[in-house]
Formats: structure tokens, sequence, C-alpha cells
């Protein structure tokens, strides 16, 4: 069947199988292999991608349940060559070790921040429980996320 | 790398179509909506569906609303709505307390009421809220629709009253004076299904328990209604006591298996930790 989702705002449109997971869809055509297949059990978050702003885990979507919706990856984070606050956040706080889990913690991370601008440290341990680092790397994730919520207070301001 | 088999997709653009579609098609063909269960149940050959009907348009059915003395849940609410409505805060506060512990906060962005009811794992907690809180669903077939309470609503493990060309459309909840609940889990680690957890209601009028609602998630085949307890629990004044002897009655009447959440005498004296936990603290929300 055909499905056309707008990824990072650009229109990809594809005819799969109506069984094609949305995180192959993603990484298979238009190439972004940002977005990580873990688990494929709903457990790591590696894959979690944004859908009409809302995270959402990607290895548990068909495709064509997003046929026609908005999807933000990665990818998406970075506009013009500037870095999205979170993932100066994750570098000024030394957030990530071997990276595999770092697409879905910050896209989960930029979704809390969406909502809420100035989240408390549980505030924000709970919208990253849904994905998992094997680096044991929770505490510096919690900071630069806290560092994206200071840094971008201002940057928002500005604009 | 797992991937559900081939199956067929289509868009439902309203319930009668959804109900057609069942009806023409057979058993084969399943509803989908969150697809937090049915799609890892399909990556495991667990569920083989020919067909999906997709209901995520179907925006009529998310919605959480009072009308008369009733709050009315659509089968296409989230989770994330059942945690942050204020209306089900008011008057049932064992729903956020559940929503806080169901899965993670991306996995709440998806999964819905309808599909946790149908799925109907064992293990799952708005079965428990439901059964505790004495709700009835809205079941909708080509005969038009059927109201059943949920103590006729489970059938057997991962069983619903649901038929084949049926489709569950509502969640009623009757608000009564003097109500009081709440839900107690305890999880290996966050966002995992319980290793036991009880959902309590109670209502309390003049000093006196006039009704009860129990039910034990992840400690037997199916959610599990301790009426026990509850015929314990009324007419009587509630006391400590009184909610040690009810947690007692739910140890004995669960029916835990051993598995890699704990043996079965940690799950029954869990089961009775959790029922007086959730007993007293329904109780206090109730005298509030």
């Amino acid at each position: 069947m055909q499905v056309t989702i707008t990824i990072n705002g650009q229109t990809v449109s594809r005819d799969v199988p109506p069984q094609t997971l949305l995180v192959h869809f993603i990484r298979d055509t238009p190439g972004l292999t940002g977005t990580h297949w873990g688990c494929d059990t709903s457990n790591c978050g590696a894959c979690i991608v944004q859908i009409d702003g809302k995270a959402v885990k990607s290895c548990t979507q068909l495709a064509a349940m997003v046929d026609g919706h908005e999807v933000k990856t990665i990818e998406g984070l970075e506009v013009d060559g500037v870095l999205d606050p979170i993932q100066e956040g994750f570098h000024e706080q030394h957030a990530l070790h071997c990276g595999f889990c770092t697409p879905g913690m910050m896209m989960a991370s930029r979704s809390l921040l969406d909502e809420n601008p100035d989240p408390t440290d549980e505030e924000i341990r709970v919208a990253i429980s849904g994905g998992i680092c094997r680096c044991t790397g929770y505490k510096n994730i919690v900071a630069a996320v806290r560092w994206a919520a200071e840094h971008e207070a201002p940057i928002k301001q500005e604009v | 790398m797992q991937t559900p088999a081939p199956c067929g997709y289509e868009r439902a653009s309203s319930v009668d179509g959804v109900i057609a579609t069942l009806a023409e098609r057979g058993p084969s063909t399943r509803i989908v909506a969150g697809g937090h269960s049915l799609i890892p149940m399909m990556k495991l050959r667990l569920a083989t569906p020919e067909h999906l009907i997709d209901i995520n348009d179907l925006h009529e059915l998310s919605y959480i609303r009072q009308e008369g003395e009733e709050v009315r849940i659509g089968a296409l609410a989230r989770h994330v709505d059942l945690l942050r409505s204020e209306l089900l805060a008011e008057h049932f506060p064992v729903f956020a307390d559940a929503e806080e512990v169901i899965a993670d906060p991306v996995v709440r962005n998806r999964g819905t009421i309808g599909g946790s009811l149908c799925q109907a794992d064992p293990g799952e907690d708005l079965s428990a809220v439901c059964s505790a809180l004495k709700a009835s669903v809205v079941i909708r077939g080509a005969g038009g629709e059927r109201v059943v309470p949920m103590h006729e609503f489970h059938v057997g493990p991962y069983m619903t009253a649901v038929g084949d060309a049926e489709m569950l459309t509502e969640v009623r909840i009757a608000i009564r004076p003097g109500a009081g609940s709440a839900h107690e889990k305890l999880e290996r680690r966050a966002g995992d299904f319980a290793i036991a957890a009880t959902s309590a209601a109670i209502w309390i009028n003049g000093g006196t328990i006039t009704d009860a609602g129990i039910a034990l998630a992840a400690v037997g085949p199916f959610t599990i209604e301790a009426t026990r307890a509850e015929e314990l629990l009324r007419g009587k004044a509630p006391s400590d006591e009184l909610f040690t002897q009810a947690g007692a009655i739910c140890s004995e009447d669960s029916m835990p298996a051993a598995d890699g959440r704990g043996p079965v005498d940690y799950k029954r004296h869990l089961v009775g930790v959790l029922t007086k936990r959730a007993l007293r603290r329904a109780t206090a929300r109730a005298l509030q």
C-alpha cells in the first residue's frame, strides 16, 4: 500500500507491505538511520520519534497507521547547523557513552520540554523512563535535560 | 528481528463501518488502536490477524465526560488522557494512581482504555481499576448496543464478552456519594507489568462502608474480583484491623503463579499488603 508520511518536513511516499513497522519505514525509505531499532518489544526506547509532536515508540506502530501524519526524528532536531538545546545539553553534560539510546532519549526529552519547560529532576526521570541506557548514564542524561531547560528559556525569550 | 506477518490494513471512518467489516471478514480481522498490545503479539505470532482495522481516526471515541450521574470514557481515550483528566481525578483518583505506573509516558501516549480492556491481560491494571469501580462497558454489534457489567466482562484468560463482530465503544462508571478509590502496584522496574496490584474502591455513608470493590491484577489467569473481601467490608466501619482481614481474604483468593516476578508465597503476601494499603488510601479519600 502507498504510505505517505511527512518526516522532518519532507514528504516521504513509498509502496510498502501494510505490516511494515514505522521504524523500518523511517530507516529504509529516506535512510534516516538516526532512529535506532533496538529491542523490538517497546521496552528500550531507542526508536522513539515524535508523531504529531507526541513521543511514540516507532517499533510499535505500523507505518500505515502514521500515513498522512507528521513525524520528527533525531535528524530533525538540528536546524540549519544549529543544534537543539537538548543536543547541546547532551554534549555539555557528557550524557552519552555508546550512543545507542541517545536518539530516543533526546526525542523523549524534547517532548518533555515542549510540554513542561521547567521540569524537576523527578519529572525528567519519569519522562525518560521509557528508554533504557545500558552504559548507566541516567544521571548525566538528567543533567543534560536540566541544562537544556535552563539554556533554552532565554533563547526562547530572545525569539 | 521481529516483524508482523503479512496482513491487510484499512482505516475505519465510523463505528458502524468497523462492525460491518468485522461481520463480513470474520474473526481473523482485528481492530487496532494504540497497537501496543496487538503489534507485539503479532511480532511474536501470538496473534496472526489477516486484516487490521485501524480506528485511530474515530475521534468521536476519544472522550472522558460526565453524563448525568455517570462518567463515560470513550474506547479511544489514551492512557495519557486518563492520567490527566480532572474529571477522573475528582471522582475516581484510582485512574491516576494506576496510570502513573502503567508502562511509561511514551507508551501512554498511544495505548487506549478500549485496547487495554479488550486485551484482558491478567497483569493489566485498568481491568482491575474498572472492576473495582464496578464499571460497565458498552459493546456494539450489528444488532445494536449492550451494556455489560465488569463482573461479566472477563470470560477467561485474555477472553472477554466482546464477540467476533462486536466492538467495545465506551466505559461507564456510576458516580455515587461517599466514594474513595486507590490503586497499589509493585513492579520490578519502571514501566513493567505488576508483580501484584490491587485496585480498591469504597463507598462510605455516615461512618459505615455501604459498598466496596476490590480487584487484583497479575495474581491469577485473569483479573480477580475479590467478592468475599468486598462482602466482609459492607456494613462495617472502616478500620485498619478490618482492612488487614480483607487483605488476608484477598491473599487467599488470589491465584498467583511462580514466575520471574516471584514465587507464589511472596505474591500472596504482597496481595495482602497492597490490598490493605489500597483500602486505607481509598478510605482516606472517601472521608476527605
